[in-house]
């Protein structure tokens, strides 16, 4: 004799009813990133060189290094929503599939946080 | 839930892709690319805060043919993934729906994003 009620097992059916924050999340990362990553991109383009002291003085400008910080931060938003997807379309069976996104995510904050690291590094340092 | 290794007849191989298919799986190849990209640039950063030396070292690691050829893809990849996506927020809005509408601003996205590369590379 089974414990849980009838209605227990079905309870939970249909429909998700979850996903908007995830369909705005990306709308309004993609907005962010238009901005910023053509930013970013012109930047580099215009910069004077990509060797190392150039680069180091051009994040040390507050507008940069925190424009960049607000890049990394939304990107690794935007590609943990987009991976997300992915993930749910080709990963088959639900331990798996949760399992991966869960490593998204965790992979996701942690190279965010070791990008925003690295250039705060960079611009709080002295050294050459 | 899936049944596994059942036979299904051939399609992607037979029937003719719409322009509008192709641009929508490369908008999830391309964003898939730039994740990847995501993690090089940081590794990029990682190495510049690391100091001089282990910067050049990260630079020489793309100082060769194989290196080019990730940071052009990548490059292209941001230019399409960035038109497609503006075409992607028209939709959301419920502008350009229509069929035609949808071929023409494909073909836009992919002349832009070519142009855009072309431009970013060699001017």
């Amino acid at each position: 004799m089974n414990l849980r009620s009838p209605l227990s097992h079905v309870l939970g059916s249909g429909s998700a009813k979850d996903g908007t924050e995830h369909f705005w999340g990306q709308r309004l990362s993609a907005l962010a990133l238009l901005v910023l990553g053509l930013w970013f991109v012109i930047a580099l383009w215009r910069i004077e060189s990509l060797q190392y002291l150039d680069l180091i003085h051009w994040l040390r400008l507050p507008f940069n290094s925190v424009s960049l910080i607000f890049l990394c931060l939304t990107l690794a938003y935007h590609s943990k929503l987009g991976i997300q997807v992915i993930v749910e379309d080709y990963v088959g069976g639900a331990f798996i599939k949760v399992t991966a996104i869960i490593l998204s995510n965790f992979a996701h904050l942690f190279v965010a946080l070791a990008a925003v690291f690295s250039i705060l590094k960079i611009a709080f340092g002295a050294q050459e | 839930m899936t049944n596994q290794s059942r036979p299904i007849s051939p399609h992607l191989t037979v029937y003719r892709w719409p322009i509008t298919m192709t641009l929508s799986i490369l908008h999830r190849a391309t964003g898939a690319a730039l994740s990847l990209g995501f993690v090089a640039m940081a590794l990029w950063l990682i190495s510049a805060a690391s100091g001089s030396a282990a910067y050049a070292d990260f630079t020489d690691l793309l100082d060769n043919l194989f290196g080019k050829v990730l940071l052009i893809g990548w490059s292209f990849s941001f230019f399409f993934h960035l038109a497609n996506g503006v075409r992607h927020l028209f939709w959301d809005v419920g502008l350009g729906l229509e069929k035609s509408q949808a071929n023409t601003s494909a073909w836009f996205v992919l002349v832009l994003t070519f142009g855009l590369t072309a431009a970013y590379w060699l001017i």
